[in-house]
Protein backbone atom coordinates (compact mmCIF):
# COMPACT_ATOMS: atom_id res chain seq x y z
CA UNK A 1 0.00 0.00 0.00
CA UNK A 2 1.00 3.80 -0.69
CA UNK A 3 -0.17 4.39 2.82
CA UNK A 4 1.98 2.31 4.66
CA UNK A 5 4.80 4.65 5.22
CA UNK A 6 2.27 7.68 5.96
CA UNK A 7 1.26 5.34 9.14
CA UNK A 8 4.25 4.20 10.08
CA UNK A 9 5.69 7.77 10.02
CA UNK A 10 2.83 8.31 12.27
CA UNK A 11 3.53 5.45 15.14
CA UNK A 12 5.78 7.04 17.70
CA UNK A 13 8.53 4.66 17.44
CA UNK A 14 9.24 4.69 14.37
CA UNK A 15 8.75 8.55 13.84
CA UNK A 16 11.21 8.60 16.84
CA UNK A 17 13.75 6.24 14.90
CA UNK A 18 13.24 8.02 11.48
CA UNK A 19 13.51 11.78 13.08
CA UNK A 20 16.61 10.73 14.87
CA UNK A 21 18.16 9.49 11.67
CA UNK A 22 17.18 12.65 9.56
CA UNK A 23 18.47 14.92 12.03
CA UNK A 24 21.74 14.90 10.95
CA UNK A 25 21.50 15.06 7.75
CA UNK A 26 19.02 18.01 7.84
CA UNK A 27 21.88 19.61 10.34
CA UNK A 28 24.61 19.49 7.83
CA UNK A 29 23.22 20.24 4.74
CA UNK A 30 21.54 23.25 6.40
CA UNK A 31 24.82 24.30 7.83
CA UNK A 32 26.47 24.01 4.40
CA UNK A 33 24.02 25.76 2.54
CA UNK A 34 24.10 28.54 5.00
CA UNK A 35 27.45 29.00 4.90
CA UNK A 36 27.87 29.02 1.49
CA UNK A 37 25.24 31.11 1.26
CA UNK A 38 26.97 33.44 3.54
CA UNK A 39 29.99 33.37 1.68
CA UNK A 40 27.91 34.13 -1.83
CA UNK A 41 26.07 36.72 -0.31
CA UNK A 42 28.29 38.74 2.08
CA UNK A 43 31.53 38.31 0.21
CA UNK A 44 30.88 37.63 -3.92
CA UNK A 45 27.85 39.43 -4.85
CA UNK A 46 28.08 43.05 -5.66
CA UNK A 47 27.09 45.74 -3.74
CA UNK A 48 23.38 47.32 -4.44
CA UNK A 49 23.73 50.19 -6.53
CA UNK A 50 21.04 51.81 -4.64
CA UNK A 51 21.56 50.84 -1.20
CA UNK A 52 25.22 50.01 -0.89
CA UNK A 53 26.38 47.25 1.50
CA UNK A 54 23.52 47.38 3.89
CA UNK A 55 21.18 45.45 1.23
CA UNK A 56 23.07 42.57 2.83
CA UNK A 57 20.93 41.82 5.25
CA UNK A 58 18.51 40.28 2.91
CA UNK A 59 20.01 36.97 3.36
CA UNK A 60 19.16 36.59 7.04
CA UNK A 61 16.03 38.61 6.70
CA UNK A 62 14.38 37.09 3.87
CA UNK A 63 15.05 33.64 4.47
CA UNK A 64 13.79 34.05 8.14
CA UNK A 65 10.47 35.89 6.62
CA UNK A 66 9.93 33.70 4.41
CA UNK A 67 10.17 30.58 6.92
CA UNK A 68 7.89 32.35 9.77
CA UNK A 69 5.37 32.09 6.76
CA UNK A 70 6.32 28.25 6.18
CA UNK A 71 6.15 27.32 9.80
CA UNK A 72 2.77 28.43 9.60
CA UNK A 73 1.97 26.65 6.90
CA UNK A 74 3.18 23.45 7.97
CA UNK A 75 2.30 23.89 11.89
CA UNK A 76 -1.25 24.33 10.39
CA UNK A 77 -1.00 21.31 8.39
CA UNK A 78 0.32 18.84 10.81
CA UNK A 79 -2.41 19.77 13.32
CA UNK A 80 -4.93 19.35 10.18
CA UNK A 81 -3.60 16.11 9.95
CA UNK A 82 -3.26 15.15 13.67
CA UNK A 83 -7.28 16.30 13.25
CA UNK A 84 -8.31 14.53 10.20
CA UNK A 85 -6.45 10.74 11.65
CA UNK A 86 -6.10 11.27 15.13
CA UNK A 87 -2.92 11.12 15.00
CA UNK A 88 -0.69 12.50 17.71
CA UNK A 89 2.90 12.58 16.42
CA UNK A 90 1.05 14.98 14.07
CA UNK A 91 0.25 17.11 16.75
CA UNK A 92 3.55 16.82 18.52
CA UNK A 93 5.12 18.02 15.06
CA UNK A 94 2.14 20.76 15.42
CA UNK A 95 3.26 22.00 18.86
CA UNK A 96 7.32 21.78 17.82
CA UNK A 97 6.76 24.24 15.13
CA UNK A 98 5.18 27.03 16.77
CA UNK A 99 8.08 28.42 19.12
CA UNK A 100 10.17 28.02 16.32
CA UNK A 101 7.70 29.54 13.80
CA UNK A 102 7.87 32.76 16.57
CA UNK A 103 11.50 32.54 16.95
CA UNK A 104 12.08 33.07 12.81
CA UNK A 105 8.74 36.01 13.12
CA UNK A 106 10.83 37.93 15.55
CA UNK A 107 14.07 37.56 13.47
CA UNK A 108 12.38 38.53 10.47
CA UNK A 109 10.89 41.34 12.56
CA UNK A 110 13.92 42.29 14.32
CA UNK A 111 16.15 42.14 10.94
CA UNK A 112 14.31 43.87 9.23
CA UNK A 113 13.68 46.91 11.70
CA UNK A 114 17.21 47.28 11.78
CA UNK A 115 17.47 47.40 7.76
CA UNK A 116 14.59 50.24 7.65
CA UNK A 117 16.97 52.64 9.92
CA UNK A 118 19.18 52.92 7.70
CA UNK A 119 17.52 52.54 4.07
CA UNK A 120 13.70 54.38 5.54
CA UNK A 121 15.39 56.38 8.30
CA UNK A 122 13.00 54.24 10.72
CA UNK A 123 13.18 51.33 12.58
CA UNK A 124 8.98 50.90 12.76
CA UNK A 125 6.43 51.81 10.57
CA UNK A 126 2.85 51.10 10.42
CA UNK A 127 2.98 49.36 7.09
CA UNK A 128 1.15 46.35 5.96
CA UNK A 129 3.56 44.07 5.40
CA UNK A 130 4.92 44.77 9.24
CA UNK A 131 1.99 44.66 10.45
CA UNK A 132 0.89 41.75 9.28
CA UNK A 133 4.05 39.97 10.26
CA UNK A 134 3.51 41.45 13.56
CA UNK A 135 -0.09 39.68 13.23
CA UNK A 136 1.82 36.18 12.43
CA UNK A 137 3.41 36.56 15.83
CA UNK A 138 0.46 36.79 17.98
CA UNK A 139 -1.00 34.20 16.35
CA UNK A 140 1.71 31.93 17.16
CA UNK A 141 1.61 33.77 20.80
CA UNK A 142 -2.07 32.81 20.86
CA UNK A 143 -1.37 29.36 19.77
CA UNK A 144 0.89 28.64 21.98
CA UNK A 145 -1.41 30.10 24.72
CA UNK A 146 -3.93 27.89 24.17
CA UNK A 147 -1.75 25.14 24.01
CA UNK A 148 -0.67 26.26 27.37
CA UNK A 149 -3.88 27.13 28.80
CA UNK A 150 -5.45 23.39 28.63
CA UNK A 151 -4.12 21.02 30.68
CA UNK A 152 -5.28 18.13 29.03
CA UNK A 153 -2.77 16.90 26.62
CA UNK A 154 -5.80 15.62 24.22
CA UNK A 155 -8.00 18.87 24.20
CA UNK A 156 -5.12 21.12 24.37
CA UNK A 157 -3.77 19.44 20.70
CA UNK A 158 -7.64 19.46 18.99
CA UNK A 159 -8.19 22.61 20.33
CA UNK A 160 -4.90 24.29 19.33
CA UNK A 161 -5.20 22.65 15.84
CA UNK A 162 -8.17 24.77 15.26
CA UNK A 163 -6.73 27.94 16.16
CA UNK A 164 -3.75 26.68 13.66
CA UNK A 165 -6.61 26.13 10.66
CA UNK A 166 -8.73 29.35 11.38
CA UNK A 167 -5.58 31.37 11.13
CA UNK A 168 -4.22 30.30 7.96
CA UNK A 169 -6.20 32.63 6.49
CA UNK A 170 -3.85 35.26 7.11
CA UNK A 171 -1.27 33.67 5.48
CA UNK A 172 -2.24 35.19 1.95
CA UNK A 173 -2.93 38.64 3.65
CA UNK A 174 0.55 38.63 4.91
CA UNK A 175 2.17 37.10 1.51
CA UNK A 176 -0.02 39.58 -0.60
CA UNK A 177 -0.33 42.71 1.53
CA UNK A 178 2.74 44.11 -0.38
CA UNK A 179 0.75 43.87 -3.47
CA UNK A 180 -2.64 44.75 -2.27
CA UNK A 181 -1.62 48.15 -0.22
CA UNK A 182 0.73 50.91 -0.93
CA UNK A 183 3.06 49.81 0.97
CA UNK A 184 7.04 51.11 2.25
CA UNK A 185 8.41 47.40 1.54
CA UNK A 186 9.66 46.54 -1.51
CA UNK A 187 7.65 44.10 -3.33
CA UNK A 188 8.79 40.20 -4.04
CA UNK A 189 11.94 39.78 -5.66
CA UNK A 190 12.03 36.48 -6.27
CA UNK A 191 8.39 35.11 -6.80
CA UNK A 192 6.78 36.85 -9.31
CA UNK A 193 6.11 36.37 -13.18
CA UNK A 194 8.83 37.09 -15.02
CA UNK A 195 12.98 36.92 -14.09
CA UNK A 196 14.01 38.22 -10.55
CA UNK A 197 14.95 41.75 -10.44
CA UNK A 198 18.45 40.99 -9.24
CA UNK A 199 20.95 39.47 -10.81
CA UNK A 200 21.89 35.88 -9.99
CA UNK A 201 24.99 37.21 -7.93
CA UNK A 202 22.55 38.61 -5.76
CA UNK A 203 19.70 35.53 -5.92
CA UNK A 204 21.79 32.47 -6.29
CA UNK A 205 23.13 32.95 -2.48
CA UNK A 206 19.90 34.05 -1.25
CA UNK A 207 17.69 31.03 -2.67
CA UNK A 208 20.97 29.02 -1.32
CA UNK A 209 20.01 31.11 2.19
CA UNK A 210 15.99 30.26 2.10
CA UNK A 211 17.47 26.41 1.74
CA UNK A 212 19.31 26.40 4.28
CA UNK A 213 17.16 28.11 6.51
CA UNK A 214 14.30 26.03 5.58
CA UNK A 215 17.01 22.53 6.08
CA UNK A 216 17.83 24.14 9.46
CA UNK A 217 13.91 24.53 10.31
CA UNK A 218 13.59 20.71 9.44
CA UNK A 219 16.29 19.83 11.67
CA UNK A 220 15.33 21.69 14.54
CA UNK A 221 11.64 20.91 13.84
CA UNK A 222 12.59 16.87 14.19
CA UNK A 223 14.73 17.48 17.39
CA UNK A 224 11.93 19.37 19.08
CA UNK A 225 8.91 16.79 17.60
CA UNK A 226 11.47 13.64 19.14
CA UNK A 227 11.06 15.92 22.72
CA UNK A 228 7.67 16.36 22.38
CA UNK A 229 7.34 12.53 21.22
CA UNK A 230 9.02 11.36 24.40
CA UNK A 231 7.24 13.75 26.66
CA UNK A 232 3.92 12.39 25.61
CA UNK A 233 5.26 8.48 25.61
CA UNK A 234 6.60 8.43 28.50
CA UNK A 235 4.50 5.54 29.87
CA UNK A 236 5.10 3.70 26.98
CA UNK A 237 6.75 0.59 26.49
CA UNK A 238 8.94 1.08 23.47
CA UNK A 239 10.43 3.55 25.29
CA UNK A 240 12.09 1.62 27.69
CA UNK A 241 13.91 -0.47 24.38
CA UNK A 242 15.11 2.82 23.08
CA UNK A 243 16.35 3.87 26.67
CA UNK A 244 18.05 0.52 26.95
CA UNK A 245 20.16 0.74 23.87
CA UNK A 246 21.75 3.95 24.69
CA UNK B 1 -41.83 11.24 21.79
CA UNK B 2 -42.11 14.09 19.64
CA UNK B 3 -40.93 14.21 16.17
CA UNK B 4 -37.57 15.83 15.68
CA UNK B 5 -37.67 18.97 14.77
CA UNK B 6 -36.23 20.61 11.62
CA UNK B 7 -33.38 22.30 11.32
CA UNK B 8 -35.09 26.07 11.00
CA UNK B 9 -37.56 24.93 13.36
CA UNK B 10 -34.58 24.16 16.04
CA UNK B 11 -33.47 27.74 15.16
CA UNK B 12 -36.24 29.34 15.79
CA UNK B 13 -36.68 27.87 19.09
CA UNK B 14 -33.20 28.38 19.92
CA UNK B 15 -33.27 32.32 18.77
CA UNK B 16 -36.34 32.75 20.77
CA UNK B 17 -35.00 30.92 24.02
CA UNK B 18 -31.61 33.17 23.70
CA UNK B 19 -33.60 36.28 23.42
CA UNK B 20 -36.37 35.63 26.26
CA UNK B 21 -33.18 34.69 28.29
CA UNK B 22 -31.60 37.62 27.51
CA UNK B 23 -34.30 40.18 27.60
CA UNK B 24 -35.00 39.43 31.52
CA UNK B 25 -31.43 39.98 32.21
CA UNK B 26 -31.11 43.61 30.08
CA UNK B 27 -27.76 44.61 32.49
CA UNK B 28 -26.18 41.98 30.44
CA UNK B 29 -26.10 42.65 27.09
CA UNK B 30 -26.14 46.52 27.66
CA UNK B 31 -22.80 46.38 29.65
CA UNK B 32 -20.70 46.14 25.99
CA UNK B 33 -22.90 49.00 24.54
CA UNK B 34 -21.99 51.08 27.58
CA UNK B 35 -18.30 50.26 27.45
CA UNK B 36 -18.54 51.19 23.81
CA UNK B 37 -19.86 54.64 24.18
CA UNK B 38 -17.65 55.69 27.01
CA UNK B 39 -14.49 53.85 25.50
CA UNK B 40 -15.39 56.38 22.36
CA UNK B 41 -16.20 59.41 25.23
CA UNK B 42 -12.65 58.85 26.81
CA UNK B 43 -10.97 59.98 23.34
CA UNK B 44 -12.13 63.65 23.03
CA UNK B 45 -11.25 63.79 26.89
CA UNK B 46 -7.92 62.33 26.51
CA UNK B 47 -7.12 64.51 23.77
CA UNK B 48 -7.22 67.87 22.11
CA UNK B 49 -11.35 68.07 21.58
CA UNK B 50 -10.90 70.13 18.71
CA UNK B 51 -14.10 69.28 16.61
CA UNK B 52 -11.66 68.65 12.94
CA UNK B 53 -9.43 66.88 14.93
CA UNK B 54 -11.75 64.36 16.30
CA UNK B 55 -13.32 64.42 12.85
CA UNK B 56 -9.75 62.85 11.53
CA UNK B 57 -9.64 60.13 14.83
CA UNK B 58 -13.50 59.57 14.72
CA UNK B 59 -12.92 56.06 12.41
CA UNK B 60 -10.22 54.87 14.68
CA UNK B 61 -11.91 55.19 17.96
CA UNK B 62 -15.11 54.14 16.47
CA UNK B 63 -14.19 50.46 15.34
CA UNK B 64 -11.11 50.38 17.92
CA UNK B 65 -14.14 50.96 20.65
CA UNK B 66 -16.30 48.73 18.59
CA UNK B 67 -13.91 45.91 18.38
CA UNK B 68 -13.25 45.93 22.30
CA UNK B 69 -16.92 46.41 22.98
CA UNK B 70 -17.30 42.90 20.70
CA UNK B 71 -14.31 41.14 22.58
CA UNK B 72 -16.09 42.03 26.04
CA UNK B 73 -19.59 40.56 24.70
CA UNK B 74 -17.94 37.61 23.75
CA UNK B 75 -17.22 36.00 27.24
CA UNK B 76 -21.89 36.03 27.10
CA UNK B 77 -21.80 34.16 24.27
CA UNK B 78 -21.27 30.26 25.34
CA UNK B 79 -20.44 30.57 29.11
CA UNK B 80 -23.18 30.37 30.72
CA UNK B 81 -24.47 27.32 28.16
CA UNK B 82 -21.56 25.88 28.86
CA UNK B 83 -21.97 25.65 32.33
CA UNK B 84 -25.39 24.33 32.83
CA UNK B 85 -25.39 21.88 30.46
CA UNK B 86 -27.55 23.74 27.72
CA UNK B 87 -24.89 23.43 25.20
CA UNK B 88 -23.94 19.45 25.69
CA UNK B 89 -27.42 19.24 25.23
CA UNK B 90 -27.39 21.06 21.84
CA UNK B 91 -24.11 19.34 21.12
CA UNK B 92 -26.01 15.73 21.50
CA UNK B 93 -29.50 16.92 20.15
CA UNK B 94 -28.61 15.22 16.84
CA UNK B 95 -29.01 18.49 14.91
CA UNK B 96 -25.85 20.39 12.89
CA UNK B 97 -24.06 21.89 16.12
CA UNK B 98 -22.75 24.79 13.35
CA UNK B 99 -26.20 25.79 12.24
CA UNK B 100 -27.27 26.17 16.23
CA UNK B 101 -24.45 27.75 16.85
CA UNK B 102 -24.75 30.33 13.96
CA UNK B 103 -28.58 30.55 15.37
CA UNK B 104 -26.77 31.41 19.01
CA UNK B 105 -24.34 33.80 17.52
CA UNK B 106 -27.17 35.58 15.86
CA UNK B 107 -29.23 36.33 18.95
CA UNK B 108 -25.78 37.28 20.26
CA UNK B 109 -25.15 39.92 17.33
CA UNK B 110 -28.94 41.55 18.04
CA UNK B 111 -27.98 41.97 20.79
CA UNK B 112 -24.19 42.97 21.68
CA UNK B 113 -23.81 43.75 17.73
CA UNK B 114 -26.97 45.65 16.48
CA UNK B 115 -26.78 48.37 19.37
CA UNK B 116 -23.44 49.33 18.15
CA UNK B 117 -24.65 50.09 14.93
CA UNK B 118 -28.23 51.66 16.08
CA UNK B 119 -25.77 54.35 18.21
CA UNK B 120 -23.48 54.48 16.23
CA UNK B 121 -24.54 57.42 14.42
CA UNK B 122 -24.27 59.35 18.12
CA UNK B 123 -21.38 58.65 18.45
CA UNK B 124 -20.05 59.28 14.99
CA UNK B 125 -21.88 63.20 15.34
CA UNK B 126 -20.40 63.68 18.57
CA UNK B 127 -17.46 63.47 16.74
CA UNK B 128 -17.82 65.85 14.35
CA UNK B 129 -18.69 63.55 11.46
CA UNK B 130 -21.16 65.28 9.15
CA UNK B 131 -24.55 64.18 8.82
CA UNK B 132 -24.11 62.85 5.40
CA UNK B 133 -21.74 60.57 6.66
CA UNK B 134 -23.74 58.78 8.76
CA UNK B 135 -25.53 55.66 6.85
CA UNK B 136 -22.06 54.68 5.72
CA UNK B 137 -20.52 54.64 9.07
CA UNK B 138 -23.26 52.57 9.85
CA UNK B 139 -23.57 50.06 7.21
CA UNK B 140 -19.62 49.61 7.48
CA UNK B 141 -20.33 48.66 11.39
CA UNK B 142 -23.65 46.96 10.36
CA UNK B 143 -21.22 44.40 8.53
CA UNK B 144 -18.07 44.64 10.05
CA UNK B 145 -19.97 43.66 13.61
CA UNK B 146 -21.80 40.41 12.07
CA UNK B 147 -17.71 39.44 10.81
CA UNK B 148 -16.52 40.23 14.29
CA UNK B 149 -19.05 38.41 16.06
CA UNK B 150 -18.72 35.33 14.15
CA UNK B 151 -14.85 35.30 14.48
CA UNK B 152 -15.27 36.06 18.27
CA UNK B 153 -17.21 32.58 17.95
CA UNK B 154 -14.57 30.60 17.10
CA UNK B 155 -12.59 32.21 19.88
CA UNK B 156 -14.99 31.96 22.37
CA UNK B 157 -15.64 28.02 21.66
CA UNK B 158 -11.82 27.29 22.17
CA UNK B 159 -11.70 29.10 25.10
CA UNK B 160 -14.83 27.73 27.05
CA UNK B 161 -14.16 26.65 30.30
CA UNK B 162 -10.69 27.55 30.85
CA UNK B 163 -9.48 29.36 33.97
CA UNK B 164 -7.66 32.25 32.19
CA UNK B 165 -9.55 32.59 29.12
CA UNK B 166 -10.72 36.60 29.34
CA UNK B 167 -7.04 37.22 28.42
CA UNK B 168 -6.48 34.08 25.97
CA UNK B 169 -9.51 34.82 24.22
CA UNK B 170 -8.27 38.69 23.15
CA UNK B 171 -4.95 37.27 22.04
CA UNK B 172 -6.91 34.78 19.70
CA UNK B 173 -9.73 36.95 18.14
CA UNK B 174 -8.05 40.05 17.81
CA UNK B 175 -5.15 39.27 15.15
CA UNK B 176 -8.32 37.43 13.34
CA UNK B 177 -10.47 40.49 13.91
CA UNK B 178 -7.65 42.88 12.31
CA UNK B 179 -8.86 42.11 8.62
CA UNK B 180 -12.34 43.66 10.10
CA UNK B 181 -10.95 46.57 11.34
CA UNK B 182 -8.74 47.82 8.89
CA UNK B 183 -11.28 47.76 6.16
CA UNK B 184 -14.22 49.02 8.39
CA UNK B 185 -11.69 51.92 9.62
CA UNK B 186 -11.52 52.54 6.13
CA UNK B 187 -14.88 52.38 4.63
CA UNK B 188 -15.60 54.75 7.94
CA UNK B 189 -13.27 57.26 7.06
CA UNK B 190 -14.15 57.42 3.30
CA UNK B 191 -17.23 57.41 4.85
CA UNK B 192 -16.80 60.86 7.01
CA UNK B 193 -14.73 62.46 4.38
CA UNK B 194 -17.89 62.44 1.58
CA UNK B 195 -16.12 60.14 -0.36
CA UNK B 196 -17.37 57.01 -2.44
CA UNK B 197 -16.75 53.84 -0.19
CA UNK B 198 -18.01 51.10 -2.03
CA UNK B 199 -14.43 48.92 -2.37
CA UNK B 200 -13.92 47.96 1.44
CA UNK B 201 -17.96 47.84 2.33
CA UNK B 202 -17.55 45.22 -0.46
CA UNK B 203 -14.58 43.67 1.45
CA UNK B 204 -16.81 43.67 4.67
CA UNK B 205 -19.43 42.34 3.00
CA UNK B 206 -17.07 39.32 1.86
CA UNK B 207 -15.67 38.95 4.78
CA UNK B 208 -19.01 38.79 6.74
CA UNK B 209 -19.90 36.14 4.25
CA UNK B 210 -16.81 34.17 4.45
CA UNK B 211 -17.10 34.00 8.09
CA UNK B 212 -21.08 33.03 8.62
CA UNK B 213 -20.10 30.00 5.85
CA UNK B 214 -16.94 29.01 7.87
CA UNK B 215 -17.02 30.16 11.06
CA UNK B 216 -19.96 28.19 12.53
CA UNK B 217 -18.40 24.91 11.84
CA UNK B 218 -14.76 26.18 12.98
CA UNK B 219 -16.91 27.03 16.50
CA UNK B 220 -18.88 23.90 16.14
CA UNK B 221 -15.18 21.64 16.17
CA UNK B 222 -14.27 24.10 19.04
CA UNK B 223 -17.31 23.22 21.24
CA UNK B 224 -17.24 19.50 20.77
CA UNK B 225 -13.58 19.31 21.58
CA UNK B 226 -14.14 21.72 24.66
CA UNK B 227 -17.36 19.78 26.42
CA UNK B 228 -15.05 16.52 26.10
Amino acid sequence: MAWTWFHRFGSPPHFYRIAGKLVPWFGTLAALACIGGLIGGLVLAPSDYLQGEGYRIIYVHVPAATLSMMAYAVMALAAATGLIWRMNVAYAVAASCAPIGASFTVIALVTGSLWGRPMWGTYWVWDPRLVTELLLLFLYLGYMGLRGAIEESGRADRASAILAIVGVVNLPIIHYSVDWWNSLHQGHTLLKFGAPSMPPSMYVPLITMILGFMLYFGAVLLVRARGEVLRRERTARWLLDVVGEV
Amino acid sequence: MSAPLSPGAAAVQLIRRDLRLALRRPGEWLQPLGFFVVVTALFPLALDPELSRLRDMAPGVIWVGALLSSLLALELLFREDGQDGSLEQLAVSGLSLAWLLLAKTCVHWLLTGLPLVIVAPLLATALGAPVAAIPGVMVALFLGSIALSLIGAIGAALTLGLRRGGTLLALIVLPLAVPVLVFGAQATALAIALEPLAGPLYLLGAMAVLAATLAPLAAAGAVRISLE
